[in-house]
């Protein structure tokens, strides 16, 4: 049983043509067994939430409003855009594999042209109007998970230190989907040149068979991988402890209860510092 | 084309004599087997060593499959009957002189004598890319090959391609569908019966099938009801070789006139896409038109709108155009000399 499809090209030459399907099992398995690991993990063993003492000033603290705004919503229609169009994509791409018949075509470019879109407005949007860097794990963030990794382990380690804007897994998640993302998306677009679509004239051509065969692997390979990523952030999304993240990206905030809970109000700066402050600093 | 090497793999030959038996044994070997009705398709992709089933059904012992029968509601022909008994079946002549036409059209006397109605409309593309074993999309590739600029596409498809640009090559598929005709299908979940039209699909649904069957299903009867008998029919075939060949594109239509106005009429064309088409637009156009050359060239123009030509098949739209407007306005005219049975 391979990984991979193989088929032998016109001029002899033996080349790969898909993933094999059953890898599509394979990820659903691998996404739904997360799920069950993790929830059993969080219901039985896992321990309270212990975080280092709290850094910022009374008067910081005093300052943050009842609603911390998290998510503009520019960044709001994004994410949704993208969601809508991520299932569409995984939606018309496994289910006629696993049996369910449709013109699925159509619908599969469509989609895939508006996620590059609206992944290529993100990128340009989170440039220049975003903390750009606040959604990549920097030194705190490792500090902190060797941290709990320790203290997992049973070791005696300090506590770590509450999240910036955003908790660790929420940056390695966007990592992930950065690389499976761009991985789909940009073996897409090409692909895109083998169907008739009003973007280009068909070019079957433009790559040699085994180019082309990669291609269409990597683009499986993004593809699986991205259906346990999202049967994943759907899980957390709808995790009771995660429920305040997941709402503030429906409208744009989260309580301060719940701020001054996970988030270091001087790693995620969401208010001005008073002028009292600054001049002590 | 591939060379035919005339030594067949290997397979184990099942030969059941009723129906229940041979759903049976579909259903136990699945993808492994293959269905052999009249064997015109299936000895060329098993001579060519494309396909190499571990089972081969054979259907030939099978009483029940064979025969037209008169039902109250019309005709059942089994689908293993074979395309010569139905060409000139009594009842068949007398009520659906379209599908006797369109059986009597198909390919050589010898291959009618053989071949089978079932046979006949789920029979494989003839796309030689596909027929030569290249792994095109159609074989669960990730290509069509005779959609590229120079690829050799005269027969294929002008209307409805998805990636594959392949054609069906059924004579007796559009008549059916023109007829109303029911196709009886045993599936492991029990009796299946499907409309004509709805027998076949496309690329955009299924790129590896013609038709819905999936393993271990079996085609195993063709319905035609009352609806459509003894009303004016249009059959036309057009070939590159008058006494022996595929059709390049085909059209079959019924309909019943009052006067000189078209009440109701049913069309479709093969040839021109991966599946039969029913010319539904066309059909909505022309009832209550009179039958004459104006709403011959109107349903002509409808039927290849949206058509796109490949390299180099351009030829077919114009085909289909004439094709429609005479099965149209012609009807009460002489059909073409080809379409005239032998």
């Amino acid at each position: 049983m391979g990984f991979l499809q193989w088929a032998i090209d016109p001029w002899g030459h033996k080349v790969p043509i898909h993933i094999a399907w059953f890898l599509i099992w394979a990820a659903l398995i691998a996404g739904f067994g997360f799920l069950v690991v993790h929830a059993t993990y969080l219901r039985f063993f896992a321990r309270k939430k212990e975080w280092a003492a709290d850094t910022a000033s009374p008067q910081i603290i005093a300052a943050i409003p009842r609603r911390v705004p998290r998510h503009s919503p520019v960044a709001r229609i994004f994410h949704w855009v993208m969601a809508a169009s991520m299932f569409t994509l995984l939606f018309t791409a496994f289910l006629p594999k696993l049996g369910v018949q449709f013109p699925w075509v159509t619908y599969h470019w469509i989609a895939g042209a508006l996620l590059a879109t609206s992944v290529v407005f993100h990128v340009i949007h989170a440039s220049f109007w975003l903390d750009f860097w606040s959604i990549w794990p920097d030194t705190i963030d490792l500090q902190d998970a060797v941290r709990r990794f320790r203290r997992f382990l049973g070791e005696s380690a300090p506590a770590p230190r509450r999240f910036a804007k955003y908790p660790l897994e929420n940056k390695l998640f966007h990592l992930a989907i950065i690389m499976s993302g761009l991985l789909v998306i940009v073996t897409g677009v090409i692909m895109l040149s083998r169907v008739r679509t009003i973007f280009f004239a068909r070019n079957p051509y433009l790559f040699s068979d085994m180019s082309w065969g990669v291609m269409y692997v990597f683009h499986g390979l993004a593809g699986v991988g991205l259906i346990a990523l999202v049967i994943t952030h759907v899980y957390m999304g709808l995790r009771p402890e995660k429920r305040a993240i997941t709402k503030s990206m429906i409208f744009g905030w989260m309580s301060r209860d719940f701020y001054l809970k996970e988030h270091d109000p001087s790693r995620w700066v969401v208010t001005p510092v008073p002028s009292t402050q600054k001049e002590e600093g | 084309m591939a060379v035919i090497r005339d030594v067949m793999p290997a397979f184990e030959l099942l030969q059941p004599n009723s129906i229940n038996q041979a759903q049976k044994l579909l259903q136990q070997h699945g993808q492994d087997a293959w269905i052999l009705a009249g064997g015109l398709d299936s000895f060329d992709w098993l001579k060519d060593r494309i396909r190499k089933p571990k089972f081969v059904v054979d259907l030939s012992g099978i009483e029940e499959l064979s025969g037209v029968r008169s039902t109250t509601d019309g005709l059942e022909i089994g689908a293993l009957t074979t395309l010569t008994e139905v060409a000139r079946d009594p009842l068949v002549k007398e009520n659906y002189e379209l599908l006797s036409q369109a059986a009597e059209l198909v390919a050589s006397p010898q291959i009618r004598n053989q071949g089978t109605i079932g046979g006949n409309v789920s029979q494989d593309t003839r796309c030689w890319y596909y027929r030569s074993g290249w792994p095109c999309y159609r074989a669960g590739g990730n290509l069509c090959y005779a959609d590229t600029p120079d690829g050799r596409n005269r027969e294929h498809a002008i209307l409805h391609a998805s990636r594959c640009v392949a054609v069906n090559p059924s004579d007796t598929a559009p008549a059916l569908i023109a007829l109303d005709a029911k196709f009886v299908i045993r599936t492991a979940k029990g009796e299946r019966v499907v409309s004509a039209e709805d027998y076949f699909i496309g690329p955009d649904i299924d790129i590896t099938r013609l038709h819905i069957l999936r393993p271990g299903d079996l085609l195993t009867a063709i319905r035609i009801p009352t609806t459509w008998a003894r009303a004016q029919f249009y059959f036309e075939k057009i070939r590159d070789r008058n006494v022996w060949d595929f059709p390049l594109m085909n059209v079959a239509s019924a309909m019943t006139v009052s006067g000189d106005t078209i009440q109701r009429i049913r069309i479709a064309v093969n040839g021109a896409a991966a599946r039969p088409l029913r010319l539904t637009t066309v059909e909505q156009a022309v009832v209550g038109q009179p039958i004459n050359e104006t709403t011959g060239e109107i349903a002509g123009e409808l039927a290849v709108k949206g058509a796109i030509p490949l390299q180099f098949n351009a030829y077919k739209i114009p085909l289909m155009r004439n094709l429609v407007k005479r099965a149209v306005s012609g009807v009460q005219t002489t059909p073409h000399p080809t379409a005239a049975p032998a």
